[in-house]
């Protein structure tokens, strides 16, 4: 693969976005992630569940090399990811990421966490990137608090910053790790509509949440793992009306039951 | 059951509670046993500080040229009022005072231009006073260039050499203490095992000795004729003294900053420098402004310690200046101005920590 190519990633002519095959990791003597093979095609929108610890987070962290995976192979956008810290660098750029706890930069105010990576990783100019800025918090409707620092923002109003923050890099895929878990009851909803709308536009989505309504209204597969393996993959409506394994029947009654 | 139908309107707060009558009856005679105790702190001040004042001014000398001007039973500031050009400028020609005066009010002009936010062009200012400046003060002091005659540096001293001393040693320190705590913290061994045996070796030797080593065996090892400058020598040891604990305090902050900041910026596609110099060492080094002041602090004190290697800083003058025979006696007044000397600097530097810590607290962290 040339450099050429591989600075813009892309899905390749499968229209792939994210290829994991035989992806094994450890954390010390654990074994967090097992034979995982995944194939994310573009536009698709995937969510993923589980109990807290089946390494449903480990998961999309290895898709952007926050967690570094021993065995199998991961190509991102048609780029297979290496060691190499310019080809990680490189996929990065193209794969966005949104935390549970938002992680904005506490010392910046709103507009400049959304202008820092356009300006310094893509190298635009200032005016460019607050433009570009303000449309995307525009979009997730919050433009008027551009000014204040994320200490002074509510947790929903801070998470539709991050979202704005990683769409401002234009990536071609998304990563939510748990977005809505560190927020109040009367939050949640102002992040999952951002985030419905975001899928209904096309961008290709894998979610970790357990926001089951969510995952009903736009997921085109849900995946439960537990100890480290994907244990069902299936539309969302033969998913959870009719759960396959055990594990799965189990894990929907309790978060579903009450 | 309670349903309150019209709200309670606010109203204030009740005499008693707000202003300075208030204030003494809660803090300081808020009961017998207190009213006592405030009573006896005030009469033990007063005991301290009334022989002071009646020392230092009342009963002083002010006016005078010499020692039988000092007849009273007071302090004697005509010594510090004649020895004082020496006290600020060490043994500097006379005649050459005016290149010293222009570097320090240059250098104060540019500091008080960093340090005032309304001012314009921070960024240049800043890349002056790092780049071109020391080099011109250099030449200035030094001389030899332009037709300004040398003046050899075993000839600074005084304040003027405290203050090269603590400034260049803060400018120097500042940076190589970073990269010294960014390397501690770094995955590649051999640059972690570089910092962690340096910094180490520095913390854990007393400045003096560092001092010592730079002035008796440097020159051992170096081939004769090739002399480096005393003050160069201190200047380079105190540098690496002062990395070494700056190192640790930055370090200290470095750890407090949440891994999820690095983990956002690296998502972004942010190289190490971005990630270290954008997100993660503007936090740290907020968070971590009063332990570096502290350091600073005391490395503006620590430069009396070039006196054991011949360099007379501020004490270090005073000090020569006691055992001046005509001036034989007055050493209280010679330590109690040294003394305020350092006092004024050291209180300046704290109190503008304090407001930089105000200004830079954009609140509520992560």
């Amino acid at each position: 693969m040339s450099e050429q190519a591989a600075s813009t990633p892309r899905a390749d002519s499968d229209g792939l976005m994210v290829e994991m095959r035989g992806v094994n990791k450890w954390y010390g003597d654990f074994h967090v992630l097992r034979d995982i093979d995944l194939e994310v095609k573009r536009g698709e929108r995937i969510v993923i569940c589980g109990p807290s610890g089946s390494g449903k987070s480990t998961l999309i962290r290895c898709i952007n090399h926050l967690e570094e995976h021993q065995e199998g192979e991961i190509v991102v956008g048609g780029v297979p990811l290496t060691q190499d810290v310019k080809r990680i660098e490189q996929i990065r750029r193209s794969v966005g990421m949104v935390f549970q706890h938002f992680n904005l930069f506490p010392h910046l105010s709103v507009l400049e966490n959304c202008c820092l990576a356009p300006m310094w990783v893509q190298k635009k100019p200032r005016r460019e990137a607050e433009a570009l800025a303000m449309q995307y918090l525009e979009r997730v409707r919050i433009a008027e608090q551009a000014l204040k620092y994320p200490g002074q923002l509510s947790g929903g109003q801070q998470q539709r910053v991050a979202i704005a923050r990683s769409l401002c890099m234009h990536p071609d895929v998304m990563l939510f790790d748990e977005p809505t878990s560190a927020l109040d009851p009367e939050m949640i909803k102002e992040v999952l509509d951002v985030m419905v709308e975001l899928a209904h536009e096309g961008m290709t989505m894998l979610c970790v949440t357990h926001e089951m309504g969510f995952a009903k209204t736009v997921a085109d597969r849900v995946i439960f793992m537990d100890q480290g393996q994907i244990i069902e993959e299936n539309a969302p409506e033969p998913f959870f009306n009719d759960p396959q394994s055990e594990r799965t029947q189990l894990f929907l009654s309790q978060i579903l039951g009450h | 059951m309670t349903i309150r139908t019209e709200m309670i309107a606010q109203r204030p707060a009740p005499d008693q509670t707000i202003g300075a009558l208030a204030w003494l009856r809660a803090n300081l005679f808020s009961g017998p046993v207190n009213s006592v105790f405030t009573l006896l702190g005030l009469y033990l001040l007063y005991l301290l500080v009334a022989p002071t004042v009646q020392w230092a001014i009342i009963d002083a000398d002010w006016v005078g040229t010499s020692r039988d001007d000092c007849s009273r039973e007071g302090a004697c500031w005509v010594f510090v009022k004649m020895r004082f050009t020496q006290f600020i400028y060490g043994l500097y020609p006379r005649e050459e005072l005016w290149r010293v005066n222009i570097v320090f009010a240059s250098f104060a002009v540019l500091v008080a231009w960093l340090a005032i936010p309304r001012l314009p062009f921070k960024r240049w200012v800043a890349v002056v006073t790092l780049l071109p400046f020391p080099v011109c003060a250099f030449f200035v002091l030094y001389g030899g260039v332009l037709g300004l005659p040398l003046v050899e540096t075993h000839q600074w001293g005084g304040l003027m050499l405290t203050l090269i001393l603590a400034v260049v040693g803060m400018v120097a320190a500042l940076p190589i203490g970073i990269l010294l705590a960014l390397g501690r913290r770094s995955q590649m061994p051999i640059v972690k095992s570089f910092c962690v045996v340096f910094i180490e070796f520095w913390r854990g030797v007393p400045l003096i000795t560092v001092l010592f080593m730079a002035s008796v065996m440097l020159p051992l090892f170096l081939p004769s004729g090739f002399g480096v400058d005393r003050l160069v020598r201190a200047l380079i040891g105190i540098t690496l003294f002062q990395s070494a604990y700056m190192a640790e305090v930055i370090r200290g902050g470095l750890q407090a900053i949440p891994k999820g900041q690095e983990e956002a910026a690296a998502a972004l596609g942010m190289n190490y420098w971005m990630r270290m110099g954008l997100i993660v060492l503007p936090q740290a080094l907020k968070m971590m402004i009063p332990g570096i002041v502290n350091t600073f602090i005391s490395l503006f004190k620590d430069t009396t310690l070039v006196m054991i290697i011949g360099l007379f800083d501020l004490l270090g003058i005073v000090q020569a200046a006691l055992s001046d025979s005509r001036w034989l006696g007055f050493s209280l007044e010679g330590y109690v101005f040294a003394g305020m000397m350092f006092w004024i600097f050291c209180f300046s530097m704290s109190r503008y920590s304090q407001y930089l810590e105000r200004k830079l607290n954009t609140g509520h962290k992560n």
